[in-house]
């Protein structure tokens, strides 16, 4: 009873509810600087970039630049940052998933809590030109960790195939700043799991596996999914840190867009257009997908 | 039962242990690599090297500058409006909630793309003159903070009443500008400063926008041309950046009383 009435008060202090308010073109005013500045640099140049996806040098109507996107070295530019993208948001994914639960459900003493929580906000920050060069000294043909392996273990990275400069070496090198930024969105997700349905599960004669197969993943999958999309976006359209490693020498979407911009290479005004808008579409398709993993998620887990 | 907890604390600590590798590795092997630019000893000559680098200091002046810009322009821009979409138009919300997560779907990348386009031709001109591509360097980095400044304040807002505030400053004869400069902003202390601290870590190494705009003018691009030719000072310079880094965070966790959360997000750079 006395629940109902408070809910009842803060729905009544609730003040645009309490008294409503008819809003007239005076208010409207107030949102045009915000609405002008977004106008000017986010829809127009989205716009630009759209529109010029249709028109070729002439600005005569086609589909010629879109059609552009079908050659193979650009489906395989597609497809090489599509791998990227899965293969850093599971690995982060992954690696970021177990360290939340370490914290959150693993009860590790509350100062490891909030040191990782930091270190995850700088982390999740650290990318680009100085994440680059910070792994080129690890992980370079010179970096530390290739020549401890080759001294201690006799085991030469780059005779074995590998290169920081290429695909797994950018893996490695962007799951730095994937699993900090797993870390910062699952854990609210995991502090949701409420400690009486464990309990429940265990007085009914559930195993902790069962307790998580059956009750606490399928609570967390569309928050774990979720953040692992929003991974796959920010590695999809991530471009500074992949440039500076490999000094543009990777077909990734972002690079070619990069190179598109700079006109230097097979310079195709036209093709650069079709792929930015062929990137936007793929972002767009990711956070709509997101946002309905996260509403889903919102029914059980309140953040 | 205790067993259970034994074993799940051995692969909790597992975990944090392997996470903790990854990050210290590249850092450490960072750190040792760029004290080694003297042949045999370990030396400070890369740090020396950089601090003795005239251009090292105009760059990093430039990005601040542009970065306070930037988060002048943006607080500008979003406290109000979130402030009055709170007090007049709250069906806006969504929209606006909306339009700040752009930058996650519209990479970097792609915004100064169709920045260059829209704006180096016909009615603008903006990128012919040095004033006017710093004018757009500045609105694209309002743009990329966008997704963070927006939340900051709007949870700002949420914890003050915002409605009984500016009634009560009305009712007491106060003007709209002393409401919002002496009534909400005070309010909104933390956020703003959080916000203006983000935006600084985000804006003075970022490489993407800056490199296609202003080149080696601003810091991220310089860093860029320094690993192109000096390999010890490369890693120093990101020891150094990953210090700023650190600092503006740890600046964050100070005004913040220790919370952190994933309001830190910003789209693909």
């Amino acid at each position: 009873m006395s629940s109902k009435t408070d809910t009842k008060i803060v729905k009544l202090g609730d003040a645009p509810k309490a008294r409503p308010h008819h809003s007239g073109w005076r208010d409207w005013l107030g949102v045009v600087p915000f609405f002008l500045f977004v106008a000017l640099f986010v829809a127009l140049p989205s716009l630009t970039l759209l529109v010029r996806a249709f028109l070729d040098e002439e600005n005569h109507l086609t589909l010629a630049n879109l059609a552009g996107l079908l050659k193979s070295d650009i489906l395989n530019a597609y497809w090489v940052t599509i791998k990227i993208s899965l293969a850093t948001a599971l690995g982060g994914g992954l690696l970021g998933f177990l360290m939340a639960y370490a914290i959150t459900v693993g009860k590790l003493p509350g100062g490891v809590r909030s040191s990782l929580l930091t270190f995850s906000g700088v982390a999740s920050n650290f990318a680009g030109v100085p994440l680059a060069f910070a792994f080129i000294a690890t992980l370079g043909r010179t970096g530390l960790v290739t020549i401890l392996l080759k001294t201690l273990f006799n085991l030469d990275l780059y005779k074995a195939g590998f290169s920081l400069y290429s695909f797994w070496g950018l893996t490695l090198t962007y799951i730095f700043f994937q699993f900090p930024l797993m870390i910062l969105v699952i854990t609210p997700a995991l502090d949701g799991l409420r400690k009486e349905w464990s309990e429940a599960a265990a007085n009914l004669g559930a195993s902790s596996a069962t307790y998580w197969r059956k009750v606490a993943l399928p609570i967390l999958m569309p928050s774990i999914l979720g953040s692992m999309i929003l991974l796959f976006g920010n590695s999809f359209g991530a471009y500074a840190t992949a440039y500076s490693l490999t000094g543009g020498f990777i077909n990734l979407i972002t690079i070619v867009i990069g190179s598109q911009i700079k006109g230097d290479i097979l310079y195709n005004p036209g093709l650069g257009y079709a792929l930015a808008v062929g990137m936007v579409i793929v972002m767009a398709v990711m956070m709509a997908i997101y946002y309905s993993l996260r509403r889903r998620s919102e029914r059980w887990l309140r953040q | 039962m205790a067993e259970t907890m034994k074993k799940r604390s051995f692969w909790s600590w597992l975990w944090i242990i392997l996470g903790v590798l990854y990050f210290i590795l590249p850092l450490y092997s960072t750190f040792d690599f760029s004290l080694r630019a003297k042949k045999g000893v370990l030396s400070l000559v890369s740090y020396t090297n950089v601090f003795k680098d005239p251009s090292f200091w105009k760059t990093i002046e430039f990005s601040l500058i542009i970065g306070i810009f930037t988060i002048i322009v943006s607080i500008i821009l979003v406290a109000p409006t979130a402030y009055w979409i709170r007090l007049r138009l709250p069906q806006l919300r969504g929209m606006v909630e909306f339009i700040s997560m752009l930058p996650f779907v519209v990479p970097a990348i792609v915004l100064v793309f169709g920045a260059i386009r829209a704006f180096s031709g016909a009615p603008f001109y903006l990128t012919n003159t040095f004033f006017g591509t710093y004018v757009l360097l500045v609105a694209m980095y309002v743009v990329l903070a966008l997704p963070f400044v927006y939340r900051a304040i709007d949870t700002g807002l949420a914890a003050i009443d915002v409605r009984a505030l500016t009634e009560a400053a009305q009712s007491l004869g106060a003007s709209w500008s002393t409401i919002l400069f002496k009534v909400i902003f005070p309010n909104l202390r933390v956020a703003i400063i959080n916000s203006a601290f983000l935006t600084l870590a985000t804006v003075i190494g970022e490489y993407t926008i800056a490199s296609f705009l202003v080149g080696i003018k601003a810091f991220g691009p310089y860093m860029s041309l320094i690993g192109q030719n000096r390999t010890y000072e490369s890693s120093s310079l990101a020891i150094i950046s990953f210090l700023m880094t650190w600092g503006f965070m740890g600046l964050i966790q100070i005004f913040n009383r220790g919370k952190v959360d994933s309001s830190s997000l910003a789209g693909a750079r």
